[in-house]
């Protein structure tokens, strides 16, 4: 795999460095499967035996998954015991976590390697559950140079471990103590940090291609929304903006002539001006996500509740990077959707958010399985998990 | 968990793995001149759309019966009749007479997978249901998980959505049938019974059983009163159903003539390429199928055919009972698959269905019997380049059925519906306790026997001198496991007769 700004393919590297030593270690591996693939020049190249290869590499790579499964679901108590397995939060969590629809398909069909991200992402949770903050802190560092996406719920990170790590103890009504504060701990989670980092991106410093690889990691040109949207508050922008368009029009508010021709339906990546709304900038984008994930970057300051606040202000920012970010991808969703099925099987009331979420966030997944032969598998396993979520739950909260 | 949430989900997962199999080539994808069985189901479709019904079973111009003539009966016609009236409202290119023929494309093959999955889902899953909801004294769950393992089974999933063919009607037709007599509505049951026989032939493997049953049942009531009057309703209602489907057929002596020829091709010989059963097994020792003329042949199949299964039919008509009845489905049709004329390694098939209907009952032996069945069709499945989605059914299955059932702990000679046999022997034996210890040896040996000729099947080529190699040593040692079920099948219909009138009846 090539690891220098080279424009050989419109598929080039754009994860960040370590996820690019995954592939140089899975390329050597892949060479005694087909010689074929690995050539450069070898594009869109297909044979049957490149996609066993690849099919059992997430496969394996899941083991990963499996096993962070198996550390959330020993930290997550249990609302009753039920008297059998199938009723015990655990065997439930369980199925919704490694049966979860986004995720199936989004792996083993459309392809990528989530999988073994999100069980670094769940098994740092689950270390934070377990308090054992510095390796929750190094795994979720490690992440972040495996997949830049992870810095949507970088806020909640920092400000949980600063907030109920580094500072060792509450006043009486739970309000911060200033003189609590730890700076060994500031220092060793800093020095955590600081060696992922210069482990990740130390080999470009030295190379002077910095610049390269951000502006590869994060490409701000790309537009605001991806070729296929993703269904967010841009894209009800986007429609917006649209209709306004086509009334102006009719009613002769606009001229015709001045309005740009190519437009954001047309599902390319590119950035588009938009015609009535004013455009958006990526700047803009930040501060609206920092708006939104303000109220609970605050509670979780203010009032921390321990690991389990911590996993709420995940989710929120999570979601809220999803409905404001730039250039957000819909499987993003599975950001939310994930760390929501820890929550769901503790609280009734977050069982029927997390189900609300879960079913419409898949739906909207549909569209990356567009062949005819995949219509019949997306819909059956979109009913199994939803049938099977709707009727455990609602079985657990009787 | 609510039921029908549990049940929803078993049947969702079975429609998931049988449409992704579906995903796998079909036999002779890409392989002209001949192609496979899905080019025969399509070329009769567009035979029966484009050719009147007097010339559906004729040699002619249009017509070339050598070229995957039709060789089922009418029910399987009209089918394809009615998969082509809907593949014309699509695209009429795929049934255009002569100029279709070998016509391969993505829409194609997913219009001929969905027929298969619609046909299994009207006709054969709700049969499924229906079965284990009726079974008596097992708890909820284990008739959701009866359920589940019945429609993993990989050999009819393999078979129907890799190969391509339309089993599920026929087997989906005949679990009617068994579920109608069981449960005491015999007309119904026995119609649907006929129309299983119309779509297939094959199924006349389960027609003995069936038969004696119905007769057990008559005798039972009376022949002077009741019986004789269920009898002869059962006649007519037999009667009517073949005149109906048999119709156009029955207008002319010749026609029906024709169609028996297509059905019963007498003139084909002992076996056709490797199969699982004695003769092809004996064949290799002996070349029966050179050195005998073919009515000898015929004569010799028959009788030990007959022989075979004669003892636990006569059992099932003085002694009617379900149970009885379902075992005595896998021991006749075992019997003619073994000594049978003409067989195909499908027709296992029609023995793994009355397995399955026993799957609750003998999980032991029922799992190990449907894992056999699944392996004796390797070389086919190879050939279809089935490998993957073999092994992982196949894995599912078992660990389905070991989870569930869990199979292993059911191996006492009691579970095994053996103690009555192993008591008998016992009094001219006494020694005899260790039966339960030697059949799971047995089935150690197996399935590591299974799982070493897979592997080598897989890996290595056979020799120059003996190409077949890896294919004849699959049938023989599948012949070799199917004997021995043979046996225990027999034994077990034999000796029922202590327990059958002690204990309350179970159905």
């Amino acid at each position: 795999t090539p690891t220098h700004p080279h424009a050989t393919s419109e598929w080039t590297l754009d994860y960040p460095p370590f996820f690019a030593w995954f592939e140089y270690i899975l390329s050597h591996v892949a060479k005694y499967f087909d010689q074929e693939m690995l050539n450069v020049h070898n594009l869109n190249y297909s044979s049957s035996r490149t996609l066993l290869f690849q099919r059992f590499s997430v496969i394996f790579t899941d083991i990963l998954f499996v096993y962070a499964v198996h550390e959330c679901c020993k930290c997550i108590g249990g609302k009753k015991v039920g008297k059998e397995l199938t009723e015990k939060p655990k065997f439930i969590l369980s199925v919704l976590l490694l049966w979860n629809f986004g995720l199936l398909i989004v792996d083993h069909i459309h392809f990528q390697y989530n999988g073994f991200l999100f069980g670094l992402m769940l098994l740092s949770i689950a270390r934070l559950f377990q308090k054992r903050h510095m390796e929750g802190a190094f795994l979720f560092a490690v992440l972040l140079h495996f997949k830049h996406i992870y810095l949507y719920v970088a806020p909640a990170y920092g400000v949980y471990l600063l907030r109920s790590y580094c500072f060792t103890a509450n006043k009486s009504d739970g309000s911060i103590r200033w003189n609590s504060f730890s700076f060994v701990r500031v220092i060793s989670l800093g020095l955590v940090v600081f060696l992922v980092s210069a482990l990740s991106l130390g080999p470009f410093l030295a190379l002077n291609q910095l610049h390269q690889v951000f502006s590869r990691l994060f490409p701000f040109k790309r537009g605001l929304c991806h070729a296929y949207w993703a269904p967010n508050f841009w894209a009800l922008y986007n429609g917006l903006d649209k209709v306004l368009s086509v009334i102006g029009l009719k009613l002769k508010f606009l001229d015709p002539n001045k309005i740009p021709k190519a437009s954001m339906t047309s599902g390319l990546v590119q950035q588009f001006q938009h015609t009535v709304l004013p455009s958006v900038t990526p700047l803009a984008t930040l501060i609206c996500t920092l708006i939104a994930i303000l109220p609970s970057i605050f509670c979780l300051w203010f009032k921390p509740q321990g690991p389990r606040g911590f996993l709420r202000c995940l989710i929120l920012c999570a979601l809220s990077s999803f409905m404001f970010g730039w250039h957000v991808h819909e499987k993003a969703i599975l950001l939310a959707i994930l760390p929501m099925s820890l929550l769901s099987v503790g609280k009734a009331g977050d069982a029927s958010v997390f189900l609300i979420l879960t079913t419409t966030g898949h739906y909207s997944l549909f569209p990356l399985l567009f062949t005819a032969p995949e219509l019949p598998i997306k819909i059956l396993l979109m009913l199994l998990f939803t049938i099977y979520s709707i009727s455990s739950l609602k079985t657990l909260f009787r | 968990m609510e039921k029908w949430y549990l049940m929803t989900i078993v049947v969702l997962i079975g429609l998931t793995v049988r449409w992704t199999v579906s995903l796998n080539p079909y036999s002779g994808a890409g392989k002209p001149p001949m192609f496979g069985d899905y080019e025969a189901q399509r070329h009769w479709q567009e035979i029966t759309f484009n050719l009147p019904v007097k010339q559906w079973y004729f040699n002619s111009s249009d017509n070339n019966l050598q070229y995957w003539g039709l060789d089922y009966p009418p029910l399987t016609a009209y089918h394809s009749l009615l998969c082509a009236y809907v593949a014309k409202f699509i695209n009429a290119d795929w049934i255009a007479l002569h100029t279709s023929r070998g016509y391969e494309s993505q829409a194609h093959k997913l219009f001929m997978r969905s027929t298969v999955l619609i046909a299994d889902l009207l006709i054969y899953i709700p049969a499924v249901v229906l079965y284990c909801c009726c079974l008596k004294e097992i708890s909820t769950k284990k008739k959701i998980a009866n359920v589940l393992c019945i429609l993993l089974y990989p050999g009819l999933i393999l078979i129907d959505y890799g190969h391509f063919q339309y089993n599920s009607v026929s087997l989906g037709f005949a679990l009617w049938g068994v579920l109608g007599v069981s449960c005491d509505w015999d007309l119904l049951g026995s119609l649907a019974f006929c129309l299983a026989i119309n779509y297939k032939q094959m199924e006349l493997y389960h027609s003995l059983p069936f038969f004696c049953f119905l007769l057990g049942k008559c005798f039972k009531k009376g022949l002077k009163g009741k019986g004789l009057v269920l009898l002869v309703k059962l006649a007519c209602t037999v009667v009517a159903s073949f005149i109906l489907c048999w119709l156009p057929f029955f207008t002319e002596r010749e026609q029906t003539l024709q169609v028996l020829r297509r059905l019963f091709p007498v003139d084909r010989g002992l076996f056709e390429d490797k199969v699982a059963n004695i003769w092809c097994s004996f064949n290799v020792l002996l070349k029966i199928k050179d050195i005998l003329p073919r009515h000898i042949q015929l004569i010799m199949s028959f009788c030990f055919t007959f022989l075979s299964l004669l003892p636990a039919c006569i059992k099932l008509t003085l002694q009617p009972s379900s149970k009885g009845f379902k075992f005595t489905l896998v021991s006749c049709a075992l019997s003619f698959f073994l000594f049978s004329f003409q067989v195909h390694e499908k027709s296992i098939l029609l023995v793994s269905l009355p397995v399955c209907l026993v799957l609750s009952d003998i999980p032991f032996m029922s799992t190990w019997f449907l894992l056999v069945s699944t392996f004796s069709m390797l070389p086919l499945l190879l050939k279809d380049e089935l490998l993957m989605p073999s092994v992982v059914t196949t894995m599912a299955f078992f660990i389905a059925c070991v989870t569930f059932f869990s199979i292993f702990e059911k191996t006492s000679e009691e579970e095994l519906q053996l103690k009555s046999f192993s008591i008998s022997v016992r009094k001219y034996l006494p020694c005899f306790t260790f039966l339960s210890r030697i059949i799971q040896y047995l089935f150690l040996i197996s399935v590591t026997t299974m799982v070493l000729l897979t592997l080598m099947t897989v890996t290595l080529d056979p020799p120059q001198k003996l190409p077949d190699l890896f294919s004849v040593l699959v049938c023989f040692v599948s012949c070799l496991n199917f004997l021995f079920f043979l046996v225990y099948f027999n034994i077990i219909i034999m000796w029922d007769s202590q327990n059958g009138r002690n204990q309350k009846k179970i159905s």
